[in-house]
């Protein structure tokens, strides 16, 4: 190697490794922030008691069940339609079928949707047209169309996990599709649900704009699914924009978000290594 | 494909039924898309009907309320602020990935990777949080007001970041290391081989990443909401406020009745073309394989 050469190699190491510092500096500057000011004052009634001054004062109890309720309906919605789609995907190869491009490409599409436009189809079909009006029932509709992409990729993974000779040898034996289904595939394929399943939450737990004209801004606690309910990442959003004096109760809703979003990764990835573990198919 | 090919042993109803309920999964979730545009379409006809496409471009401001639509200084904002943040990340984003593979230690490697999966999953509020209580504050020292296009770019940055750095790592590790190997041989130096080899070889799936990340940058609402001071104007320098096409709808869809209403559909109409477009693009570029 000649000098200069040399030399250059040192400058691009010396380049690359600073601006992964200067990543990492990011990092730990937003992770620090919210952590210094919003896990030091944390109080356990910060998460019963209901929101007072609009925020200032009080807690955020109602904005954590409809939270919750959001997330709730979202799921329940999208985990059956995803599983079920994933698995007819997931018996077909790509480009074989038309009818399963369609889908595909669709569903490539909806994956890149952003969740502003969500927020509009949401208000002119589950608000407007569905006369659902701004409720809980609403926004977990329009946050189950936007995880489902997400869902099914990951599950359609797990099920593609599962080896041919298993499908043959299921149906050489005369299994019905759903015992074969139910015993071989749908166990050799929950990791990847779960991961799915986790990807989903997360990006639920974490939407704010397509939530603001379908959910509603009300903070009391709902009393049914056509309540009208605050999310978490509303309430921060609120609390920082429109609320003067906000920043406090804005920086413990914040912390409280991104520890129930590391949580929910920590157990996805506990619960995926233990069915690992007990799979009886070895890929 | 066994699951659902026809065959003598079909012996359970419940498995034409199980067949049928699989399609009907697939087909509601392929028609969420279609849904959405037809919407979309249904709800900005009025306006384009009795307005025109043409006055969303020319019309002296926008101000809906008094019957003038110009989308344009919007328009502007998104794309200045998606330009400059892409050009930020695009970079930072493949030199993360190449840190990852070919200049850290294993075990850095792998704690940094768990620190990018971590920004990946920060929510956009909290993002927009911060870069309200710590960025405008500082931007506002070096220039006021705060709030600017400037700040609207380096929150993008951060947030489109770590997406682009995980697909980025995703196809540098799809480079055969045959290819590494030969390179080794011939006596190359580590950025000989990741200049003359690496990052052809990986070209195509680096493009693909950058391309979606475009889309997340025009896409993204709350964060840049939050920081950009929401002024409607094309800003001039990169320290004056202004507002983009999703801001706008965030901002005015709450208060908006009939004409202004659809006008801010048409608004999401554009979007969702766009990234309709850009996924195309990226499907194309994902099939081709440019180093062969």
């Amino acid at each position: 190697m000649t000098k200069s050469s040399c030399r250059k190699e040192r400058l691009v190491t010396s380049l690359i490794w600073l601006c992964v510092l200067l990543i990492s500096a990011v990092f730990f500057w937003i992770f620090g922030e919210i952590l210094w000011n919003g896990g030091s004052k944390l109080t356990f009634d910060f998460l019963t008691l209901a929101p007072k001054q609009a925020g200032r004062g009080g807690g955020i109890g109602p904005i954590l069940i409809s939270t919750l309720w959001i997330v709730g309906v979202a799921m329940a919605v999208s985990i059956p339609l995803g599983v079920g789609a994933a698995i007819l995907l997931s018996e077909f190869k790509s480009s074989e079928n038309i009818f399963i491009l369609l889908i595909r490409r669709s569903l490539d599409v909806l994956a890149g949707v952003p969740s502003i436009v969500f927020g509009l189809f949401g208000n002119a079909f589950f608000c407007k047209t569905l006369g659902l009006g701004f409720s809980i029932l609403s926004g977990g509709l329009t946050l189950a169309c936007m995880v489902l992409p997400i869902l099914i990729r990951s599950t359609e993974e797990g099920f593609r996990s599962v080896p041919e000779d298993y499908h043959l040898s299921a149906a050489a034996l005369g299994l019905s599709r759903i015992s074969t289904l139910w015993n071989l595939l749908l166990p050799a394929a929950v990791p990847g649900l779960i991961v799915g399943i986790v990807l989903g939450v997360g990006r639920a737990m974490a939407e704010t704009a397509a939530l603001i004209f379908t959910s509603g801004y009300v903070d009391r606690m709902p009393t049914s699914f056509l309540d009208s309910g605050r999310s978490l990442s509303i309430h921060i959003f609120d609390l920082s924009m429109n609320v003067s004096g906000g920043d406090p109760n804005a920086y413990r809703s914040a912390f409280v978000l991104m520890l129930i979003l590391v949580l929910i990764n920590a157990l996805a990835s506990f619960t995926a290594n233990y069915f690992f573990k007990r799979r009886i198919i070895t890929v | 494909m066994i699951l659902l090919k026809n065959n003598t042993l079909f012996l359970w109803p419940s498995d034409r039924i199980l067949v049928w309920v699989l399609r009907f999964c697939a087909v509601i979730a392929a028609m969420i898309v279609f849904l959405i545009l037809l919407f979309l379409l249904n709800e900005s006809i009025p306006v384009l009907k009795h307005v025109g496409m043409s006055r969303f471009f020319f019309d002296s401001t926008w101000s809906p309320t008094e019957g003038l639509y110009n989308l344009l200084p919007m328009l502007w904002g998104t794309l200045f602020a998606m330009v400059g943040s892409v050009l930020i990340a695009t970079p930072l984003g493949i030199i993360s990935a190449l840190f990852c593979h070919f200049y850290a230690p294993k075990p850095i490697a792998h704690i940094y990777r768990q620190i990018i999966q971590l920004l990946a999953g920060i929510p956009s509020v909290v993002y927009g949080f911060w870069g309200l209580v710590v960025l405008i504050p500082l931007i506002g020292q070096i220039q006021p007001p705060g709030p600017s296009l400037l700040a609207g770019i380096l929150i993008l940055t951060i947030m489109i970041l770590p997406t682009l750095a995980l697909s980025a790592d995703a196809s540098l590790a799809n480079v055969p290391s045959s290819y590494l190997k030969g390179s080794a041989a011939l006596g190359l130096s580590r950025w000989a081989t990741i200049r003359g080899v690496v990052l052809p070889a990986a070209k195509s799936g680096l493009f693909t990443g950058v391309i979606l990340e475009i889309g997340r940058a025009i896409g993204e609402t709350m964060a840049i909401l939050m920081v950009c001071g929401n002024v409607v104007q094309t800003p001039k320098n990169i320290f004056e406020p202004m507002r983009t096409l999703t801001a706008n709808i965030a901002l005015e869809m709450a208060y908006a009745l009939g004409d202004h209403r659809s006008a801010l559909f048409v608004s999401g109409l554009i979007l969702m073309l766009v990234i309709t477009g850009l996924v195309i693009c990226a499907e194309i570029l994902s099939r081709k394989i440019i180093y062969d």
